[in-house]
């Protein structure tokens, strides 16, 4: 059972594919058409942003600043004060992988709704290498007091966090991919900051993904199951604040817990469900992620299956988890 | 403010300044004095002879901004505000102390009448100028002025030239800069460390109005702020020449004194000065420009 209404025909041929930035791009828009104070500044990556969409709709709202993510944030802010409420966009690798200070002083410390945008974060940044695939930007937000990061599972979700963080009124990190990935949810899914979803019930291992990685672990839930492996999928769209709740009412059934996420292993989503059950409900952890290295150039599936982080493969190593380690008792 | 002072208040006002700066660092056991102590009359002619605000109403809609890019001068800027009658002048002794409201550098959610929070250099122009641009673009506020402090070390850092370029692009004509001109940085003359010359020409470049003033002449101050109010086609940068430790025979010119405060001996020394001082500091500078 689950809480989640999935789109139809997932696990076929039929799913729908969209990167989560036109998700973005349109949540944009939506978020200026329903408050005036929404303003977009980006660092001369527009289209590739989706902004043009923001662009067209609110011209005098959109605010170019050249390559220049340093001084991006920091305008932000100073629009904030002025009580706007900005979305600020770039690639992750430079915001917040280049000013990641200014984002804390000016913002998180500062305390002021900038919203810090990331785009082609994640290994299905394909073609343009290691210094475009940003794979730290999980840890580095999550550690920043004060600050939501939210990687949402697909375009759809995507929209609908760009409109939820535009009402928030925090500092807050929106996790982008460049290339398109399967769309799971729907119109009607749920979108709450700071809830985990149940996107399949099982009772063997739950299986905690964020960003695109959600819809992997669903196919790899499936291989599992012909090999008898019940398995649950929790998707974990918002990291921080993680919902403890969640996460610990699903390892409490299954004993056994596997995180998987487009990014490094260390900091991430791997960092904060092992934090968490660790402290509350101590069950055995196996992190999917990029583990301890950078990416590389090549066709983004291609990356993505070169790092073992497609359904299939997910599913091998988690086999292979399942069967090496039991399921944690209370107690033993 | 109740009705403008004269210049000769004004210039009693920076000596008060100076006095509490001394006091509140000697109580604190650790802080910035020369920056502070350099840019008191300065600080002293914004808040008592130029910017329109209101001490118990912070927060209230038609006022200016000021922003102190360099965060670790905040003292002359607490100074200033207790001064103004924002909070009790007693609170001026649990600067840099657990539970205070005034931290070693400036938090804006801790004490209102701050604009922002402020300490790495470099990001508290562009973040007037983000208020600025508001104001112009977004809010139809023509009135209203944006004033922002920069240091001169502090031009050192790139996120200041990418301001440079972002205020000149857009005309931000409601941005009025002073950069604190006083040459020294932690490590030595400004000079030495990383040449800043020809720096009038280098603003000029990125499009800005430039003048340069003595920042120890209030009338110049004065003079230079209504010229850079009367250039509405671009944003306005007014190099104030300072002297560090301005007013402490002892600590001027010294970039010894940067980042340490006084003891106790050379506090009563620092005050004995000061009270010497009243009306000593007369209109002697001259506008360059």
């Amino acid at each position: 059972m689950s809480n989640f209404h999935l789109a139809k025909d997932i696990l076929t041929d039929a799913v729908q594919h969209e990167p989560t930035r036109a998700g973005f791009g349109r949540g944009l828009k939506r978020a200026g058409e329903a408050d005036k104070n929404v303003v977009a500044l980006c660092a001369d990556l527009t289209e590739s942003l989706q902004m043009h969409l923001f662009r067209e709709a609110f011209p005098k709202r959109f605010i170019e600043v050249g390559v220049a993510e340093q001084n991006l944030v920091t305008v932000a802010s100073g629009l904030a004060r002025a009580g706007k409420i900005p979305f600020t966009a770039s690639y992750a690798a430079f915001s917040p992988g280049r000013n990641w200070e200014q984002i804390k002083t000016t913002v998180a410390l500062n305390d002021q709704p900038v919203k810090v945008i990331g785009g082609h974060a994640g290994l299905y940044t394909g073609p343009d290498g290691a210094t475009h695939q940003m794979l730290e930007d999980i840890s580095l937000m999550r550690t920043m007091p004060n600050m939501i990061v939210i990687a949402p599972g697909d375009s759809i979700e995507a929209e609908k966090a760009t409109m939820a963080i535009a009402k928030n009124g925090k500092p807050s990190y929106l996790r982008l991919a460049r290339d398109k990935t399967a769309v799971f949810s729907t119109e009607k899914s749920p979108f709450e900051i700071g809830k985990a979803y149940v996107l399949r019930s099982g009772k063997d291992v739950s299986l905690f993904g964020t960003g695109t990685m959600t819809y992997e672990l669903l196919v790899a839930a499936e291989v599992l199951a012909s090999q008898g492996i019940d398995a649950e999928v929790v998707h974990v769209p918002t990291i921080k604040p993680l919902d403890t709740e969640a996460v610990l009412k699903s390892v409490e059934k299954t004993g056994r817990a596997v995180t998987c996420e487009e990014a490094q292993i260390n900091g991430g989503l791997g960092s904060a469900i092992t934090e968490c059950v660790s402290e509350f409900l101590p069950v055995p952890v196996k992190r999917l992620g990029v583990q301890d290295r950078y990416g590389e150039s090549g066709d983004p599936r291609a990356v993505v299956e070169h790092f073992g982080l497609d359904g299939k493969s997910l599913a091998k190593k988690i086999k292979a988890f399942v069967r090496s380690v039991p399921q944690y008792k209370k107690g033993y | 403010m109740s009705g403008p002072l004269t210049i000769k208040q004004i210039e009693q006002k920076a000596v008060v300044l100076r006095r509490d700066i001394i006091r509140m660092l000697e109580e604190a056991g650790s802080g910035h004095s020369a920056g502070p102590l350099g840019l008191a009359d300065l600080v002293a002619t914004l808040y008592f002879g130029v910017m329109n605000y209101k001490p118990k109403k912070p927060e209230w809609a038609d006022r200016d901004y000021f922003f102190l890019s360099n965060g670790h001068c905040v003292p002359v800027q607490y100074a200033a505000m207790a001064e103004a009658g924002f909070f009790n002048k007693k609170e001026l002794m649990t600067l840099r102390k657990l539970g205070s409201r005034l931290q070693g550098h400036p938090e804006r959610t801790r004490l209102p009448g701050l604009e922002n929070t402020s300490g790495p250099l470099g990001s508290g122009l562009s973040q007037a100028a983000g208020v600025a641009y508001s104001l112009q673009y977004l809010d139809n506020q023509t009135h209203r002025f944006v004033y922002c402090i920069t240091g001169d070390g502090e031009l050192d850092e790139g996120n200041i030239w990418e301001a440079a370029m972002f205020a000149g692009k857009y005309k931000l004509s409601q941005l009025i800069v002073f950069v604190d001109r006083n040459n020294i940085q932690i490590d030595g003359n400004t000079e030495d460390v990383m040449p800043l010359e020809d720096l009038a020409g280098k603003w000029r470049s990125f499009g800005w109005h430039v003048q340069e003033i003595d920042g120890h002449n209030v009338e110049s101050i004065l003079d230079a702020v209504g010229m850079a109010k009367a250039i509405t086609n671009r944003p306005s940068v007014i190099i104030t020449h300072t002297i560090p430790g301005k007013g402490i025979d002892f600590m001027e010119y010294d970039y010894h004194w940067h980042g340490v405060p006084p003891n106790h001996e050379q506090a009563k020394q620092a005050l004995a000065e000061l009270r010497t001082l009243r009306g000593k500091i007369t209109h002697e500078g001259q506008k360059h420009e």
